[in-house]
């Protein structure tokens, strides 16, 4: 799966637990918490998400990883092997 | 022949709006079933129907506004014979009990109250359970024909009056969803802190045994069965009710009244603004995964508007958590007529002092809201207490 596509995954599974945000306008750097006000809850059911989608299991530890979007296309990128 | 009122979704509903029925005349229903829909100002809520029958006659049509307590539909009872439906009389015989301590102290603003009614010119012959279901619904008691003794304005003249209004149109467009949401919240809130004397107490305890064991808990579950840490503090306080019994349930008719299952109210913000706290049925009888499971489910369907009925009319006690905002101790505002909240902070690593020795550990602030007029801060203080013993064994709760 390219980058391309996980970013594309990653923002489907935001638009699920953030219906509301105007995901074009995410800053890819941006905490994503501070950018669609997220908790706990929503983390969980994103990682769920991701899981399902792509078939990926993300331990607790990795979850900083998950911080911002670009963290998130990095991370699971570097999952399925491609850089 | 059963009665199937329009429910009290909390001390702040006084009416609520049938959007549809989910059932047909002649459709059979089970005990739990949802039978409509009806929009409070705070959400669209699926209402539950509490008897096993068939039901006989729909008395409400959708997009009625009808008052609390007003009979929306005949359900023929299982195992009872079919007999005639009584008269039409819809309007509720008698308030619920909740609505007569705790009415809201503003109607919202398409209700208001007209501003003359204090200086009311001739003196109104009314009970005073009827002047104040008319500050409740909105009903300028000067308009209203008195049928009691000597022309005495009832408390049933109100809610006739109230059942007429509710089929004509609106006088002007009703504020939207976000604007009724805030008009509720804050009647309920200004109620809170004019009707019930508050008391606040606060702890700080080490979370460190609680968040290993949810690490190492977590390593041996699958994604979808993770738990968060807030399910541990959930089941905490629904445990260390059972000890303080009288921080969980109501104030009623002038006293404390608490009640024999534990459902604690789980404030949850909304996008958009505002909040709910629906019930957590049961929380002190469910295992860590089943309230995990069901404290998802309530958030996802709180968020998405698709409450049940009995979780808003149930919470015994309300739990509020704010440490994912980075707050550190938020004393909350009790939630008419319950009498107790706990609030909880972000888990923050400081130094802290064990077995002679200063350490860091992850520390986070308990804080109870009591009303003082069922509890005394002596049993506050065991409530926190019990919270944190409860908190040192996680592997127990």
């Amino acid at each position: 799966m390219s980058k391309d596509e996980i970013r594309a995954t990653v923002l489907r599974a935001l638009g699920q637990i953030a219906p509301e945000a105007d995901l074009s306008q995410l800053n890819p750097t941006r905490r994503l918490r501070d950018q669609l006000d997220i908790d706990s809850m929503d983390l969980l059911n994103f990682v769920i998400a991701l899981h399902k989608e792509l078939h990926v299991e993300i331990p607790e530890a990795d979850y900083p990883k998950l911080a911002t979007l670009q963290g998130c296309v990095d991370y699971l990128a570097g999952l399925s092997g491609r850089p | 022949m059963a009665e199937f009122r329009m429910p009290q979704l909390g001390a702040d509903m006084s009416a609520g709006k049938l959007l549809r029925w989910r059932k047909q005349p002649g459709e059979p229903v089970q005990r739990g079933d949802i039978i409509a829909d009806v929009e409070t100002d705070k959400a669209d809520i699926e209402v539950e129907v509490f008897v096993t029958g068939m039901i006989e006659k729909f008395l409400v049509q959708p997009g009625e506004k009808v008052p609390i307590g007003t009979v929306m539909a005949f359900i023929r009872e299982e195992g009872k014979p079919a007999v005639e439906a009584p008269p039409v009389f819809p309007v509720a015989p008698a308030p619920a009990a909740p609505s007569a301590i705790f009415p809201p102290a503003a109607a919202p603003a398409a209700r208001a109250i007209p501003a003359a009614a204090p200086m009311e010119p001739r003196r109104l012959h009314i009970s005073p359970v009827a002047r104040k279901a008319a500050a409740d619904l909105g009903i300028d008691p000067a308009t209203v024909q008195g049928t009691g003794p000597a022309g005495r304005i009832t408390l049933e003249d109100i809610q006739r009056a109230a059942q007429a209004r509710a089929v004509q149109p609106a006088p002007e467009a009703a504020p939207d969803r976000q604007t009724r949401l805030r008009q509720v919240i804050a009647a309920a809130m200004a109620r809170s802190k004019r009707e019930i004397p508050h008391y606040y107490l606060s702890a700080t305890m080490d979370v460190s045994r609680a968040l290993a064991w949810l690490a190492q808990e977590n390593l041996q579950r699958s994604v979808e069965d993770r738990l968060v840490y807030g399910v541990l503090l959930l089941k905490a306080v629904a445990l260390a009710l059972r000890e303080v019994p009288e921080l969980n349930g109501f104030w009623r008719e002038g006293r404390g009244a608490p009640s024999a299952d534990v459902h604690i109210g789980v404030a949850i913000s909304l996008r958009g603004g505002g909040l709910v706290a629906p019930a957590l049925h049961h929380t002190d009888r469910q295992s860590l995964g089943e309230l995990m499971k069901n404290f998802r489910d309530l958030v996802q369907r709180a968020r998405a508007g698709s409450l049940r009925s009995s979780e808003l009319s149930d919470p015994t006690f309300t739990v509020t958590s704010l440490g994912e905002q980075g707050v550190e101790c938020v004393f909350g505002i009790i939630y008419p007529p319950q009498v107790a909240l706990a609030g909880f902070g972000k888990i923050v690593e400081r130094p802290w002092s064990a077995e002679g020795q200063i350490v860091s550990r992850p520390l986070l602030t308990a804080t109870l809201s009591g009303d003082h007029r069922v509890s005394d801060g002596h049993r506050g203080g065991l409530f926190l207490a019990a919270i944190d013993r409860l908190l040192q064994e996680p592997e127990k709760l």
